[in-house]
């Protein structure tokens, strides 16, 4: 136990020592029929930025999500994250990966039979967080999305942005180096998807990483953060406080 | 692994049992009424091995010998027959302890009229075996020894006995071994089920870093509690059982009680309880092995 600390702690401060915590060189990814998904994509992100991908359905988006997640392996090319190199990983070392990520949906995936409480200690169990730290850790991240007084509530007593920020509680509760969120506000009315987006700000300035793949251009385009444009597998733009190119 | 990682994979494990009822209940009733099979036969074998081994003990094969044969020539076959390693033991009978058991037996009061014994020459070895199945050899030899005038057997009860033994086996096992396939295609199914019920929680607990062993323990402990509840119902319905089924004999069939030796209850039950619970577990630690090592690569 001791020792895999160790190793943990040596493994993150060599990372530090490069700002880059995301990097994908002449990725492709071809799936067995119809056309390559992705295509020689390349895409370097630093530590600490805020980044937008946006594109529309058929761009290559989620399969890039899949490959960050190593849920894919890459046709061709090099993923690296936070140090792991995602071509070559050892499927027995994947779960010690994925805990760097924090990871949100346009659909939440929020546990329906458990409450809120139970939906975000869910996460700390999983990676065997002693008992005594969850009771602590728990309330401290409800709070820090504004859902202190509702942890005993259960999925569906929750408005779509309450069930969000459930979402980003749970993302969050394992201090993840890089939070994922795919679509957080599709299925969210705007004031509720601005308000999850100033979470997602906020949660930046603190210091994670946060990618932001979306179809919102009002969001995208008042944020003025980094946008990466994708189409048909390739990167068409990548630009810092972009805003979202109209399909021609 | 942590104590309380321990105690939250148990408790899913039986959340597990309680969320589908139903395939939990058909997989409890599969493997005990394979393991019910299984305790049943047990029991007949383990009585009719016993009885068998009292039968056995009786049975005896006898030596008679030539007209007028020396006393001497009557102890060296007696020291030969001792050195045959089928002979458990053997005892001499004099031609008067043949005519005075014969009286006893089959002329009482008529026997007066005798003066000699009938049976002079009558004197014989009876010779009890280790196994009935080495009747046959012993024979074979025994009739090549000079001396030797007839050598009786009970050749029909020693193969009919040996016979039946083997068929009550080979048929138990393979009753129990379709039943035991039966058993772990069924908790393997359950599982399954249990599995595909819990997609979306499994998918979100490989997002966030749960190991193999994390998520597949859960399931693995509902496969062994399904095979260790199945297990002991029917050994409790034996037990009952068992002592009303050797009661309901004893009294009904009185005649046959002297010769059928019955085990008790407990004899057979040491062994019974701990062999159906290392089954039932095993078949539900297998059953759910192969599901979720099949559906469940994180």
């Amino acid at each position: 136990m001791a020792k895999s600390e160790i190793r943990g702690k040596r493994k993150r401060k060599q990372f530090t020592g490069s700002d880059e915590i995301i990097s994908l060189t002449n990725v492709s990814k071809a799936y067995a029929t119809g056309a390559p998904a992705l295509n020689g994509v390349n895409l370097h992100i630093q530590k600490g930025e805020f980044v937008f991908i946006v594109g529309d359905s058929g761009s290559g988006k989620s399969t890039m999500i899949k490959l960050l997640l190593r849920e894919l392996v890459p046709t061709s090319g090099e993923i690296n994250v936070m140090g792991y190199d995602l071509v070559r990983i050892r499927h027995r070392k994947i779960p010690k990966f994925r805990r760097n990520l924090g990871i949100v949906f346009q659909d939440f995936r929020l546990l329906k039979d458990r409450n809120v409480y139970e939906n975000v200690a869910f996460a700390q169990r999983i990676v065997q967080v002693p008992s005594k730290d969850i009771k602590r850790n728990v309330p401290s991240i409800l709070a820090t999305v504004g859902l202190a007084g509702k942890y005993k509530a259960k999925p569906r007593q929750l408005s779509g942005g309450e069930q969000q920020r459930v979402a980003i509680a749970r993302a969050l509760v394992n201090r993840p180096s890089i939070l994922l969120a795919d679509e957080p506000t599709g299925n969210l009315d705007p004031k509720n998807s601005w308000e999850i987006m100033k979470l997602l700000e906020q949660i930046n300035e603190n210091g994670t990483t946060v990618l932001v793949v979306t179809h919102n251009r009002e969001i995208v385009n008042a944020m003025q953060k980094r946008v990466v444009t994708m189409k048909k597998g390739v990167i068409v733009s990548d630009e810092e406080k972009g805003v979202y190119i109209d399909e021609d | 692994m942590r104590i309380s990682t321990f105690f939250y994979t148990i408790k899913q494990g039986c959340i597990n049992i309680f969320r589908n009822k139903w395939f939990t209940l058909a997989s409890i009733a599969t493997i005990g009424a394979c393991l019910f099979l299984f305790g049943l036969f047990y029991a007949i074998i383990a009585n009719f091995q016993n009885i068998v081994k009292t039968a056995q003990e009786g049975v005896s094969v006898t030596v008679f010998f030539d007209e007028g044969i020396s006393q001497e020539r009557i102890e060296e076959i007696g020291t030969l027959i001792d050195k045959r390693p089928e002979v458990s033991k053997k005892e001499f009978i004099s031609a008067d302890e043949a005519w005075e058991g014969f009286k006893e037996e089959y002329l009482g009061e008529y026997a007066d009229g005798f003066t000699e014994n009938p049976l002079a020459d009558s004197a014989s070895y009876e010779i009890y075996l280790n196994d009935v199945s080495m009747q046959p050899a012993l024979v074979t030899y025994l009739e090549g020894v000079d001396g030797i005038r007839l050598v009786n057997r009970s050749e029909v009860t020693a193969s009919t006995l040996t016979g039946v033994n083997a068929l009550i086996a080979y048929v138990s096992v393979g009753i129990i071994a379709i039943l035991f396939a039966v058993s772990i295609f069924l908790i393997s199914n359950t599982v399954m089920i249990g599995i595909s019920v819990r997609k979306e929680e499994i998918s979100i607990m490989k997002y966030i870093g749960a190991t193999d062993f994390f998520v597949r323990s859960p399931f693995v402990i509902e496969g062994m509690l399904i095979g260790a509840i199945g297990a002991l119902i029917p050994v409790g319905i034996i037990y009952v059982l068992y002592n009303k089924v050797i009661e309901y004999i004893m009294v009904e069939f009185s005649t046959l009680t002297q010769l059928l030796s019955f085990l008790s209850v407990d004899e057979i039950f040491g062994i019974l309880l701990s062999v159906s619970v290392l089954m039932g577990v095993g078949i539900g630690f297998l059953g759910s092995m192969i599901t979720v090592r099949k559906h469940l690569r994180v």
